[in-house]
This record gives structure tokens, sequence and C-alpha cells, in this order.
């Protein structure tokens, strides 16, 4: 206990937040406590002035001009690229391609990937807590070309439950895409147990990074993964960013998703020859800005490395959950561990429709998200129609947690 | 800060949390001639209406709603007001209580202080997100309704039940 006290004054919180503007606001007349970080995170002024010095100094389309501008714009985007490789494990900088978020990997696997190597009578291999990303683009190749869906369970605490792993990651199962952190549940998923086994049965393995980038140390060839998608957006960086990781020998052998320029090699009347990797992945002109930007998110993660924004956060997320747990009619879903879990904190409270709890909570200042958090089949599963999250980040403090204590026992009473 | 805790107020009136808190209608409706279930898939409202009609005329009407306090108020005002009225007048009441939560016009003919407590919802308009909450009831009901009338003659003729649910959006 005393070395994780200790652990939480690794970071600064006080400090910390001094780098981002926006949290000096207020909100409703009260000082702004933002708890919505499982949806976007804020950004701090290096990002955002780094989107801005793109648009005043360097702005030029990438890779397809003779001039200055044009160099240093691919420059600052290509730059960004090698950032990505190295702080997911190391990987080769052309096995990272660009999107616009997690969302648009996970669709470019689907549509790429699994429209070519998923047929009829295939297995498709999904977990109960996955957000509509990781579950829709699915749903629809099964559909389209006649798989089947199975899906990994979870337990009463929202943990995976492996124990009928090896009958559900089937021999005809051909893809295992798992969400390495529940973005309702907060839950941290064996990634790379579950990897293996899909492994043995010869199926490839997609992991859903969007949470767990942001907030916790990745490797994937740790996970053994061979996607892995995330977004900028959840990590400090600007919205519309993301990419996707894949193995090579997977990237090399798929056909583009989208076509058209900067993607292709040599184009004639009647057909099309296709850049190298990443750049076939990469048509039209991406947002250049916003990669450009998004390499200040990783530099102003790396000042404290994400052991130290992963410890802050279990110490907040203990000191979280005791404190709604302490009110006495909150109830939190997801493991009680905190080592088990992240900082989104899902829960009801007793009486109190989410919505309206939300509504009262912004009243006092506190933004909190409600609903279905993209995740409609868990929350009928957890037994709600919609529920309530708080989740953190690096700026959050333990005073912020008090104040949404605060505002949901007079929540409670108001409505009560 | 006080301009917005009297905002909250306004919404959240004490007629609204009285609604929410025991609301009305919740009963089971026997040989229920309309039946409809309606939902808010961004909030995860949900609504269950049975009508029992003789002619045109409203005979008995039971809701459950599982939602926000908006959403509960809302269903269990009309429920008060619904029955013994006809399907032309549910429709007009429901076309007034959807101008005062968005462009804040009634027509003319509709008194809203006179129905029951539906006009408490008025606070509802400072607030678009939750608008759809306060409308939910009344497009279920309203879209029941419609697809009975299209549906034609003899008791459960239009049944909603294997239809799909009425969605706000
Ligand atoms: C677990 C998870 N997967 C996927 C996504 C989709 O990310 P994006 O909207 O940035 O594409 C999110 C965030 O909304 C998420 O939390």
């Amino acid at each position: 206990m005393q070395e994780a006290v200790n652990q939480q004054q690794v970071l600064d919180s006080a400090e910390i937040r001094k780098d981002f503007p926006i949290l000096e606001r207020s909100v409703q007349g009260k000082p702004l406590v933002y708890l919505d970080n499982a949806a976007t995170t804020q950004k701090p002024r290096s990002v955002i002035d780094a989107e801005a010095e793109y648009y005043l100094k360097h702005n030029a389309n990438v890779h397809r001009g003779i001039h200055t501008l044009a160099e240093e714009a691919t420059e600052a985007y290509e730059c960004t690229r090698d950032r990505i490789a190295s702080w997911i494990g190391g990987v080769a900088r052309e096995e990272v391609i660009f999107t616009r978020g997690t969302t648009e990997a996970i669709n470019l696997v689907a549509h790429s990937w699994g429209g070519a190597n998923i047929g009829k009578g295939d297995r498709i291999v999904l977990t109960q807590m996955e957000h509509h990303a990781n579950l829709v683009p699915w749903i629809q190749l099964a559909k389209k070309n006649g798989a089947e869906l199975a899906y990994l369970p979870i337990d009463g605490e929202g943990r995976l439950d492996l124990s009928s792993m090896d009958s559900i990651i089937t021999p005809n199962t051909k893809l295992v895409a798992i969400t390495q952190m529940s973005n309702v549940l907060g839950t941290i998923n064996p990634a790379a147990e579950v990897a293996a086994r899909a492994h043995s049965v010869g199926a490839v393995v997609l992991a859903d990074g969007a949470q767990s980038a942001p907030h916790m140390p990745v490797d994937v060839k740790v996970l053994g993964v061979d996607f892995f998608a995330f977004s900028g957006h959840k990590m400090l960086g600007p919205t519309g960013v993301g990419a996707l990781w894949g193995r090579r020998e997977l990237l090399e052998a798929m056909e583009p998703w989208q076509t058209g320029g900067e993607m292709i090699l040599l184009v004639k009347w009647d057909r099309a020859t296709w850049a190298e990797l990443p750049h076939k992945f990469e048509a039209g002109t991406p947002n250049i800005a916003g990669v450009a930007a998004w390499s200040k998110a990783f530099d102003y993660l790396d000042r404290f490395g994400m052991d130290a924004v992963r410890s802050h956060e279990v110490e907040w997320t203990r000191y979280t959950m005791n404190r709604l747990l302490g009110l006495g009619f909150v109830n939190i879903f997801g493991p009680k561990d905190v080592e088990e879990r992240g900082s989104a904190i899902s829960f009801e409270v007793e009486g109190v429709h989410p919505h309206d709890l939300a509504q009262f909570l912004d009243s006092r200042g506190v933004a909190v998200r409600a609903g279905h958090h993209c995740a409609q089949p868990l929350t009928k599963l957890l037994g709600q129609t919609s529920t309530t999250r708080a989740s953190g980040y690096l700026y959050n403090t333990t005073a912020e947690s008090d104040r949404l204590a605060e505002a949901l026992l007079e929540a409670k009473k108001y409505f009560g | 800060m006080h301009n917005h805790d009297h905002q909250l107020d306004e919404m959240y009136r004490d007629i609204i949390l009285d609604h929410y808190r025991s609301p009305r209608g919740r009963k089971d409706v026997a040989d229920p001639t309309v039946v409809n279930e309606g939902m808010n898939p961004s909030c995860g409202d949900e609504i269950e209406m049975k009508v029992r009609l003789k002619g045109d005329t409203v005979e008995e009407l039971g809701v459950h709603c599982a939602g926000c306090a908006i959403s509960v108020a809302s269903g269990s005002m009309l429920s008060e007001i619904a029955e013994g009225r006809t399907i032309s007048e549910l429709k007009v009441i429901a076309a007034a209580v959807k101008g005062m939560l968005t462009t804040g016009e009634v027509p003319e003919e509709i008194e809203l202080d006179e129905l029951s407590d539906i006009e408490v919802l008025e606070g509802v308009r400072q607030f678009p997100v939750r608008i759809k909450c306060a409308l939910l009831a009344w497009v279920t009901l309203v879209e029941g309704l419609e697809r009975y009338e299209k549906g034609g003659s003899g008791e459960n003729a239009s049944t909603t039940e294997d239809a799909n649910p009425t969605v706000i959006v």
C-alpha cells in the first residue's frame, strides 16, 4: 500500500493539468471535472499548437510535391509513423497504416482481409464486451460471406471467462477479434492467452486497442496479435486520426480497401497496380495536420512513460471506486480488482436513471457519459438499458473524484 | 451557476419528479387493440403501450416505461389524459406537445394547461438532447394508432408485437 501511494506521486496531476487549457474552463459556473476520457481525451497545448503550426507554416499535400512545404509536410506525417512503430513495440514502419481511427482500422481489416479469407461455414470469434466498432463490421461480414459468429462470455465481474475458450475457438475459426481493454467494464483482457489459442487453430487475431493504447504500455509482439487498431483522440491526440498495425505478410497479401490517389504504382486505362506498404492502404489525402500533431501526444505521454500513467490510473481508479462504493447506493460493473481493469468505471445509482444522473452531474460541472457506450448487447447483458460511466486519465485528481461523489450524493437526494 | 440550477429545476419540476416516482397508468390492459413499443436507442429508454379502443375512442390505456425521469413522467401524463379521447383528438394533442417542446408554438385551439400536468414538460425545451425523452410516449402512441388505422378492421388487427418498435431519433 505504501508503495502504491508513492507510485501515485510519480505523476503530479496538478502540474500536468496546467498543460491542458480546457481544464481551466468552468461549466455551469463550476470548475470543469472532465471524466469522459474513454469517449475522448483533452489535448495538451503542445498538440493544439502543433496542429495550428502545421497550417501556419508547413501546409502542403504529402508525397506529391517537389517543393519545400511538401517535403516538410511529408516529413511531419512520416515522422509520426516512426513514432507509432516504436511506441507499440518496435515494429516496422511499413506495417503502420494511418486511418481515421479505430473504427476505420477495423473496417479495413474486415473488408480487405476478412472479405478474402472468411467464407461460408467459417467462424469469427468475438467477446461479449466488444464496442460496436469491433462488432458490427464482423456481423456484416458474417452475413455477407455466410460465416458464423461466436462470443467468448464474461463472468459476473465482467471478466472474460476462458473456461470454454477451447470449445468456442474451433478449428473452423478464421478470426478472433478482442478488445484489449473494455470501454464499459474497464476489464483488461488476457489477449495474449486468447491469441495463443487462436493461433493454435490457425486463426488470425485482431486486438482493439482503442482503450488500452492510451492507458497502458503496449507491445504488439508480446501480445502476439496480428492486427492492432487504435485512435489518436483517446490518447491526447487530435480527432480523425488513428492507426492500424498489421503483420507484414498479411498486409502484403491483402487487397486495398479504398482506392484512388496516393495508393497506386501504375495506372493504365483498364488496370492499376498498388503502391508498396503502407501507402497501398492510404488512399486519398489524409488528415496530415492531425497526424503531425499526434506525434506531440506521444511526446507528452513519453515524458512520464506509460508505466507511470498506468500506475497513476490504478491509484485513481482504486480511490474513485472506493469513494463511489462508500456512498452505499452505487453499484459498479466490471472487475473489483483495480489491477484487472482500467479507469473506465461504469455504474448504476439505485433509483436514478443514467440520463438524469448525467444531467444533474453536468449542472455541478462534472462531465460523465450516460448511455450504452456503443455496446448495446453488453449493456443488455448487464441487465441495463444504459449505464453511467466516469473515466479518468493522467490529469484527473482524487479531488475530482470527491466532486463526483458529492454530486452523486446530491443527485440521489434530488431524484430519490 | 444559479441560472443553470434554475434551468435544471425548471425541467425537473416537482410534478415531473412525482410522476417519475409514482407513474400513473402503469397497468395491464385486457384485450388490447393496439400494442406498440417505443425506444430511444441513444439513452436506452423503453416504453410499452397497450390501448383498447372502442370504436375510435380510447377505452383503456396502459404504459410501462423504463427510462429517465422525463420519459417516465411524460408517459405517465399521457396516460392521465388519453382515456375517453378519440384517435384524432389524441393526435392533435400529441402534435401540440411536440410543438411546445420544439418550436415553442402550440396550435391555438389546444389549451395544454387544461390537460392535466402536461404543460410542465415545457421546461425540457431548454435541454435539446432531452426533448426526445419527453416525446417518446407521444410518438409511440401516435405510431401505434396510425398502424392500427392502416391495418383496418378487427380487434388486434394492428397489434404491433411483430412489427419493428417505434424508434425515436
Ligand atoms: C473499445 C473501443 N473500440 C473502438 C472504439 C472506436 O473508436 P473511434 O470512434 O475512435 O473509431 C472505441 C471508442 O469509441 C472504443 O472504446
